[in-house]
């Protein structure tokens, strides 16, 4: 038939010329018409005119060598050896010079820790443990000194020991109670001291005795580490920066779903209190948050209670990204059709159950890119906890580096190279995130 | 001998429209039911009140000899012993079929592991389903998730099950897979509620039909005088509907 023959010959011609290849590649997406010709060659002039000079300040005429300031202000580029000469002070700050060693190790704990919590066969019950224990160490690595042992550690050493014992039961009443037992320690961690001043009055009110428990509120004893002590105020640099936006993550995140969860609870008070602090907390700046912990809650703490300035900022971070990842939680939480919900329910799964077996892990896959997204605003926002002088990345860099009157010229240089570090971490957020969604992808959303 | 499942007087209202009218309804054990009517009749809500997915605003429910009020603990209870199956399966998309199945008799009975997947994998086999087990909902077709559906309810060793449309959602000729598991069920005596408007099912399997028009009880029977000698005008429009063609 005449047909067929056609198409046999057709395609024993293959496609027409200049339709595949680099060529048919061209023309298909860069010159398709008169307007995309257009835009194809004002790009082209644009790159030509950037490019170069770029290139020729970043690698060509730049100085990659140990040089002093002089043979960089002759030069025509970018000048890398203040990088060489300064990179120590940029990456750690503040931090007592000799002992360098200890955030570079507490910082490769860190990346260590997060690199190996994202392979998804390492998503156990214990990986927690791996971070309690490996937190531990950073601290104890970062702060050296002796450390003291007081009612907070006992608390918290208690606190562990019946969350464990009661996650392991499963006879529901023992259960329960350990929980509630772990949840009255870690509640003696913040209020250990005003219980024990409490104690102490009703003491001298019974038997007459002054101050007979006050010694409990001090520290019992220390365990020297053999390591200088640091203080808080003097960490500074990426690990500062990495520990904000790790511990930010890991706090905010739970926080987030039960402030996510309490928003569309029935009962109104829980709900009212939800709202309230979501749209309290978005309603302000980061700045003003940073403000607050540091300057104005020390005035309303009773005497005696100092919390350090990282704790505060710290707080800060938390409470404020918990509010915007809430909402994003609960756009996810309302994608789940009701149907889900009903099939739980008809099963008879407790609300708890129901919500972290069938509702939480299909609303948060769900919500994942945006997650992410607030992850690497929390990663970024970390510096501008330099306003309330913790010696971040950013502070580091500007105060101790770019501060050397020696180098204040190279100021462009310095900034270039965090922005550079930033990138890579936020690069590498928005890879993984990209990864997850494919890994809950696979074989699950394939439906008829 | 005491019904298994009591409503009296039972008014449920959404808003301003009366959906359920002065309710009153007793079911034997191993008694089979088949509820239907026009749409917007009321017969989903009817058997959503039984496990509590819908709330009742006036009157009386026992199940099982527990009342069904707002107490949490009543509720559960009772949920653990009525299973339900959807007109659109609600499987759990992100677990694979045996999980579906496993889940509420590892959390809701406390069964071990071994024993609930055990007890899944034989449930799987009584729907004829087995070979799927390591798949997810999204890869089985409309019939088989349906059938899932009710294996999942069946791993829970439910006293009463509840069909709410089984068959409505699925193409014609996956609606017979699922008849036959649920008329074998009913044979091996299940007390079983079905909403549906497969009137084949009803007159093969049913000790009971039930016909509700807006939000009442119209007429009940035993299947064969229900469609050979219906009683009320309504109930003969009806059936004329649905079988007249």
């Amino acid at each position: 038939m005449a047909v067929s023959e056609s198409a046999t010959e057709t395609v024993a011609a293959g496609p027409p010329p200049a339709t595949t290849g680099f060529i048919g590649w061209m023309r298909r997406n860069l010159f398709s018409g008169i307007w995309n010709t257009l835009l194809t060659l004002v790009a082209a002039y644009l790159l030509f005119v950037i490019i170069p000079p770029v290139a020729s300040w970043l690698f060509i005429d730049a100085v990659w060598s140990e040089a002093p300031p002089e043979t960089c202000k002759a030069a025509h580029g970018a000048c890398w050896a203040f990088i060489r000469e300064k990179h120590r002070v940029i990456f750690f700050g503040r931090y007592p010079f000799f002992e360098h060693w200890r955030p570079l190790l507490g910082m490769g704990l860190l990346i260590t820790m997060v690199m190996a919590s994202c392979f998804r066969r390492f998503w156990r019950p214990w990986i927690a443990l791996v971070w309690a224990g490996g937190l531990g160490a950073f601290f104890l690595v970062m702060w050296g000194g002796a450390i003291p042992i007081s009612y907070r550690t006992a608390a918290i050493a208690a606190a562990a020991v019946a969350l464990v014992i009661g996650l392991r039961q499963s006879n529901g009443g023992m259960r329960s109670l350990m929980l509630w037992l772990a949840l009255l320690f870690a509640a003696l961690i913040l209020a250990g001291g005003a219980v024990i001043r409490v104690l102490d009055a009703v003491v001298k009110e019974l038997f007459g005795v002054d101050d007979a428990l006050a010694p409990l509120a001090g520290v019992w004893f220390e365990i020297p580490t053999g390591l200088s002590f640091v203080p808080t105020s003097l960490w500074g640099g990426l690990p500062l920066t990495l520990l904000l936006s790790i511990l930010g993550i890991m706090v905010a995140f739970p926080l987030a779903i039960l402030l996510a969860l309490g928003r569309r609870s029935k009962l109104p008070l829980i709900r009212m209190f939800c709202v309230g602090y979501i749209e309290l907390i978005r309603g302000v700046p980061l700045i003003s948050l940073l403000f607050v912990g540091s300057f104005l809650l020390p005035l309303f703490l009773p005497r005696g209670v100092e919390i350090a300035d990282l704790a505060r900022a710290q707080v800060a971070i938390i409470g404020f990204s918990a509010a915007y990842l809430a909402e994003v939680i609960r756009g996810g939480l309302q994608a789940i059709p009701r149907g889900q919900y009903e099939a739980a329910d008809a099963l008879g799964l407790s609300y708890w159950q129901k919500m972290a077996k069938i509702v939480l892990p299909q609303a948060i896959v769900l919500v994942i890119p945006p997650i992410v997204n607030t992850f690497i605003g929390l990663f970024k926002d970390t510096s501008l906890v330099s306003i309330v002088s913790l010696t971040d990345l950013l502070l580091s860099t500007k105060d101790m580096a770019i501060g050397d009157v020696n180098w204040r010229a190279f100021y462009a240089e310095g900034y270039t190279f965090i922005a550079l570090i930033y990138f890579v971490f936020c690069f590498f957020m928005s890879k993984y995130s990209q990864y997850l969604e494919r890994q809950f992808e696979t074989g699950r959303r394939k439906r008829r | 001998m005491e019904p298994i499942i009591t409503m009296r007087g039972v008014d449920k209202w959404y808003g301003q429209f009366h959906v359920l009218k002065q309710i009153n309804l007793d079911v034997q054990a191993r008694e089979k039911i088949v509820i239907c009517g026009p749409s917007g009749s009321g017969k989903s809500t009817l058997i959503r009140c039984i496990n509590r997915l819908e709330e009742h605003q006036r009157g009386q429910i026992i199940v099982d000899g527990v009342e069904l009020t707002n107490d949490l603990k009543h509720i559960e209870q009772i949920r653990r012993e009525v299973g339900m199956v959807f007109q659109h399966f609600n499987l759990f998309p992100h677990m694979t079929v045996i999980e579906n199945l496993a889940l509420a008799p590892i959390w809701v009975r406390k069964m071990p592991k071994a024993a609930a997947e055990e007890r899944a994998m034989q449930m799987l086999k009584r729907v004829r389903i087995a070979e799927q087990a390591y798949k997810y909902p999204g890869q089985l077709s409309g019939g088989q998730q349906q059938r899932v559906a009710i294996a999942r309810s069946l791993c829970m060793s439910p006293k009463i099950m509840l069909f709410d449309e089984p068959t409505s959602a699925l193409d014609p000729e996956m609606i017979k897979e699922v008849l036959d598991v649920m008329i074998e069920l009913a044979r091996e005596g299940m007390t079983m509620l079905v909403v549906t408007h497969e009137m084949g099912f009803a007159k093969s399997v049913a000790d009971r039909v039930i016909f509700m028009d807006e939000g009442q009880i119209v007429e009940q029977n035993a299947p064969h005088e229900f469609f050979g000698n219906p009683k009320s005008d309504r109930t003969k429009l009806f059936l004329s509907q649905i079988l007249g063609h």
